[in-house]
C-alpha cells in the first residue's frame, strides 16, 4: 500500500478517471511498453470493444497488435495459448464472462496446465480480460459470476479490481505475470461505484477517491489484498462491485466493518484475511456468484479452519442464489442490502 | 415418454435415424475394393499460389507416387536424392523398432501406458524431413516420427516413459506427451485437437513478427469432430495463417470407425474447401506422396499464400493404445487387406528397384535398430522405471503450477513431505 500511495502522491495532477478509461490506459502502456503485447477478441479492434475498453488502441498501435477476431472463444483461447508459446504476451478479450465456456478446455487442459505439464518448456502468459457480474438488467446471458470455476483451477491466477485505481495497476500486473490470468471486470462499476441501492441515483467515479489514476506505469501486485475501511465490529471480505455495496450498507448501518476488498482471489492474501479476522472475531463474505461451491465456501472454510479460536460467530456469506440469473427479478436476485444487513445483524446479534 | 407426432396422423413420412456402422466387425472378411485409390502419378500438382477453389479434386482423390511397380510417378514425386530416402527409411524403421521395444516394455510393467504408431510412420516422418527444423509443430499423440526424425535422443523418449528420474518432464505427464522446445516440439496434451488452434495462434504469432517459420499440427480424423479444429480452421482462414493442419486418417478412433467424424459424408481435406483452405487428400502410407505434400503447403505458407489442410489417408495397423484390444470391435483381417499396403515395406521396395537398396542391408538396419533401441533401453533403466520409486524429488510435485509457489502450495508441499516421513520414517524412502 505505501508503495501505491506514494505514487498517488508523486503524480503531478489529481486525473480521475471511470475504470474502462484505467483499463484503456493499462492497455496502452503495456502496448506502448512491450512489443509481445497483442490484444484481440471480438469487437475490439477498430470499434474499440463494446465497452469502449480497447478505443483508440487500434489506431495507435496497428492492427496487428490490436485486432478483431472470429466468434469463437475456443478459438481466442486457443490462439493465445499458441502465441504465448511463440513468445507473445496476448491479451485476449471475452466480450462477456458469460461467453467464456467454449474457451473452457482451453484454459482449464491448455493455458493452466502448460507450464506444469512441459516442465517450464513452455508457459502460458495470458491475461484472459472479461467483464462479469450483474447489476445492468443484462438477463442471466450478459450478468453472470463464474469466478469460482477458475478458482478451482490449479494454474490460473484470478484476479477481480473494484476501483478505476487498482483496475489499471492490478491489470498492468496481470499482463507482465507469467502465469494465465483471469482478469473479471466488474462492468457494473465501469462508470461508477455501485451502492447496491438501485432506486437511488448513480453516483460517478470522479467523486470516489479511488478514482485517482497516477499517469504512467505502476503495478498493484496480485496476491495483496486492500484494506477498504479499518473497523472492529466485523471483518467483511468482498471484492469487485460487492466493496462497494458492503462499504455503502455497513456506512448505512453505522458498523464499524473492516472490508478487504481482496482483488486477487488466488492466490489469495490470507494473512490479510487472518489479521482482520482475529482482530474483529466475525466473518461476513459477500459476493454476487451464485452460492453452492462458489468462492465464499472457500473463504469460509480457510476462515474457520484458521480463526476457530478467534470467532466469535459463525462465518456468514451473502450470495446470488443459487439460479440463472433473472431479468426482471433482477434486483430480488441481488446480494442487496438488505440481504447483507441481514447477515450483520445476525454476526451482531450476541 | 417423449411426444410424437406420427406419420399417420401427420400425412408426413416416418423419420429414421441413421447411426454409422463399419463395413467389418470381427470374424468378417475384409475387402476394400469400393475403396477409390487411383493411380500414382495421375494428380496434378498446381503451383503452391493456387486459390483452394482450384483445387477440388484434389480433397476428394489420393495424391500417389509410389506405384504398383515401386517406382515414382508424376508431378508429385519430390525426387528426394538417394541418401534421403535412405535416411528416411531409417526413421521409419527406428520407429518402427522403438514402438516394438515399448510396448514390451508396457506388458512387462515397466510402465503405464505406451501408444504405437505402426503403419502411419510416413504421416509424421516425412512431413518432419519436409519442413524446416525450426518450424513449430504441435503434434498430437502418435507422431514419435517427428522427435526421431529431428534427432531428439532415443534416452530422452525412454526416460519420459518411464517417468524417471531423468525423465524431462518430472514424471508429470502420461508416457509419450513429449515437449521439447528445443527440438520446436510442442508439449503434447492429452485433450484431442486443442493443438490445432494453438498451431494457428503461433503461426499468426510468427506472422506478425515478421518471422520465417510456420507452424504445422497433427491431429486424427476422429478428432476433427472437436470445436477445436473448426476454430483452428476459420482463424487459419480468416488470417491466412502460415500454418499447416495436418489430419491423420487412420480409420479408427479407438473403437469408432472414421465415419462418427463424418467419413461416410465427405473427405476430411474437403473440411478445407468449406474454409477457403488449400486443402490435400494424401496416400499416407506412400513416404514421397507425403512428403511432397508437406513440402507443397510449407512453400505455400513460407510464401504467405496461406494455410493447408492435409489429409493422411492411412490405417491404424494395431491398437489404439496399450488399453485396447481391436480385435473387440473390428475385423483382424483389416490389415492384411489395406489397399495401400505398409509404409515402411513401400519405401523399402522402391529403393531396391531403384537400386538403392537391398534385402540385406535392410535387414542388417533393422537389426541395428533393435539394437540400438535395447541399449538404449537398458541404459535408461538405469535411471529408474515407473513404480520403482526412482522418480524426481517430491517437492518438484508442487513446482511450475505457478512461476512461483503460492502460500497453499507451500503448505500442501509441507503436507506431503510430512505424510512422506510418516510413512516411511524419512522423506526420501529411495535416496
Amino acid at each position: 500500500m505505501s508503495d501505491e500511495t506514494a505514487i498517488v502522491a508523486e503524480a503531478a495532477a489529481e486525473r480521475r478517471l471511470n475504470m474502462i478509461e484505467a483499463i484503456n490506459e493499462a492497455l496502452d502502456i503495456m502496448l506502448e511498453r512491450d512489443p509481445d503485447v497483442i490484444i484481440m477478441g471480438e469487437d475490439v479492434g477498430y470499434f474499440g470493444g463494446v465497452f469502449r475498453a480497447t478505443a483508440g488502441l487500434q489506431a495507435k498501435h496497428g492492427k496487428t497488435r490490436v485486432f478483431d477476431t472470429p466468434i469463437s472463444e475456443c478459438g481466442i483461447i486457443g490462439v493465445a495459448v499458441g502465441m504465448g508459446a511463440y513468445g507473445l504476451r496476448p491479451v485476449p478479450e471475452i466480450q462477456f464472462a458469460d461467453y467464456i465456456y467454449p474457451g473452457l478446455d482451453q484454459l482449464i487442459s491448455e493455458a493452466a496446465r502448460l507450464r506444469y505439464r512441459s516442465a517450464g518448456d513452455y508457459i502460458a502468459p495470458l491475461t484472459v480480460r472479461s467483464p462479469f457480474g450483474g447489476g445492468i438488467f443484462g438477463g442471466q446471458t450478459h450478468s453472470q459470476s463464474p469466478e469460482a470455476l477458475f478458482t478451482h483451477v490449479a494454474g490460473l491466477k484470478t484476479v477481480i479490481p473494484s476501483t478505476p485505481h487498482d483496475a489499471k495497476g492490478l491489470l498492468i500486473a496481470a499482463i507482465e505475470d507469467n502465469d494465465p490470468v483471469i482478469f473479471f471486470e466488474p462492468k457494473r462499476i465501469y462508470n461508477g461505484p455501485f451502492s447496491g441501492y438501485y432506486d437511488k441515483p448513480v453516483e460517478p467515479w470522479k467523486k470516489h477517491p479511488d478514482s485517482v489514476v497516477p499517469e504512467g506505469y505502476y503495478k498493484v501486485p496480485l496476491g495483496k489484498a486492500r484494506t477498504v475501511r479499518e473497523g472492529e465490529a466485523l471483518t467483511v471480505l468482498a471484492y469487485g462491485t460487492m466493496v462497494h455495496v458492503a462499504e455503502a450498507v455497513c456506512a448505512a448501518k453505522g458498523v464499524d466493518a473492516e472490508i478487504l476488498d481482496l482483488r486477487t482471489l488466488v492466490p489469495l492474501d490470507i494473512k490479510a484475511i487472518e489479521a482482520s479476522v482475529e482482530k474483529t472475531g466475525r466473518c461476513l463474505i459477500v459476493h454476487e456468484a451464485t452460492r453452492t461451491s462458489g468462492f465464499g465456501a472457500e473463504l469460509s472454510a480457510l476462515v474457520t479452519e484458521r480463526c476457530f479460536y478467534h470467532l466469535e460467530a459463525p462465518v456468514e456469506r451473502v450470495t446470488g442464489f443459487d439460479t440463472p440469473y433473472p431479468h426482471s427479478l433482477e434486483w430480488a436476485y441481488f446480494p442487496g442490502p438488505v440481504r447483507i444487513g441481514e447477515a450483520i445483524d445476525k454476526l451482531l446479534k450476541d | 415418454m417423449a411426444d410424437t407426432a406420427k406419420p399417420a396422423d401427420t400425412n408426413r413420412p416416418a423419420l429414421a435415424l441413421h447411426v454409422p456402422e463399419p463395413k467389418y466387425r470381427p470374424g468378417d472378411t475384409a475387402d476394400f475394393s469400393h475403396i477409390d485409390i487411383g493411380t500414382a502419378g495421375a494428380q496434378p500438382r498446381p503451383d503452391e499460389s493456387v486459390h483452394p477453389s482450384q483445387m477440388h479434386d484434389l480433397a476428394y482423390s489420393l495424391v500417389r507416387v509410389l506405384g504398383e511397380d515401386n517406382q515414382a510417378h508424376g508431378p508429385w514425386n519430390p525426387r528426394l536424392d538417394p541418401e534421403t530416402l535412405r535416411t528416411m527409411l531409417g526413421h521409419m524403421a527406428m520407429v518402427r523398432a522403438f514402438d516394438e521395444r515399448m510396448f514390451r516394455g508396457q506388458r512387462q510393467g515397466k510402465t503405464s501406458f505406451y501408444m504405437k504408431c505402426t503403419g502411419e510412420e510416413a504421416t509424421s516422418i516425412a512431413p518432419a524431413m519436409a519442413l524446416a527444423s525450426d518450424d513449430m509443430v504441435f503434434p498430437s499423440y502418435r507422431q514419435q516420427g517427428i522427435l526421431i526424425a529431428r534427432g531428439y535422443p532415443l534416452i530422452e523418449m525412454i526416460n519420459q516413459i518411464y517417468s524417471n528420474k531423468a525423465d524431462k518432464l518430472k514424471g508429470r505427464q502420461l508416457p509419450i506427451m513429449y515437449s521439447s522446445r528445443e527440438h520446436s516440439f510442442f508439449s503434447i496434451s492429452g485433450n484431442l485437437a486443442t493443438q490445432c488452434p494453438q498451431a494457428v495462434g503461433w503461426a499468426m504469432a510468427s506472422a506478425v513478427r515478421g518471422d520465417s517459420r510456420i507452424a504445422a499440427s497433427w491431429v486424427g480424423e476422429g478428432s476433427t469432430a472437436e470445436g477445436d479444429f473448426h476454430s483452428a480452421c476459420t482463424f487459419a482462414a480468416v488470417y491466412n495463417a502460415p500454418v499447416i493442419l495436418n489430419v491423420i486418417n487412420n480409420q479408427w478412433a479407438i473403437s469408432s470407425f472414421s465415419g462418427f467424424a463424418g467419413a461416410e459424408r465427405t473427405t476430411f481435406a474437403a473440411r478445407g474447401l468449406g474454409y477457403g483452405i488449400a486443402a490435400l487428400r494424401v496416400d499416407g502410407n506412400d513416404a514421397l506422396a507425403c512428403y511432397a505434400a508437406a513440402d507443397w503447403a510449407a512453400n505455400r505458407a513460407r510464401a504467405n499464400h496461406g494455410p493447408t489442410l492435409i489429409e493422411y489417408f492411412t490405417y491404424r495397423a494395431e491398437g489404439h493404445s496399450t488399453s485396447d484390444d481391436p480385435s473387440g470391435y473390428r475385423s483382424a483381417q483389416e490389415r492384411e487387406e489395406w489397399p495401400l499396403g505398409d509404409p515402411v515395406t513401400r519405401l523399402k521396395k522402391h529403393l531396391i528397384a531403384i537400386g538403392e537398396w537391398d534385402e540385406e542391408r535392410h535387414a542388417a538396419m533393422d537389426l541395428a535398430c533393435a539394437e540400438t533401441v535395447k541399449a538404449t533401453t537398458k541404459e535408461a533403466e538405469k535411471n529408474g522405471i515407473l513404480g520403482h520409486g526412482l522418480h524426481h524429488p517430491f517437492h518438484t510435485m508442487f513446482e511450475d503450477v505457478y512461476e512461483e509457489l503460492p502460500w497453499h502450495l507451500e503448505e500442501q508441499a509441507e503436507q506431503a513431505i510430512r505424510e512422506r516421513i510418516t510413512k516411511f520414517g524419512t522423506e526420501r524412502p529411495f535416496g
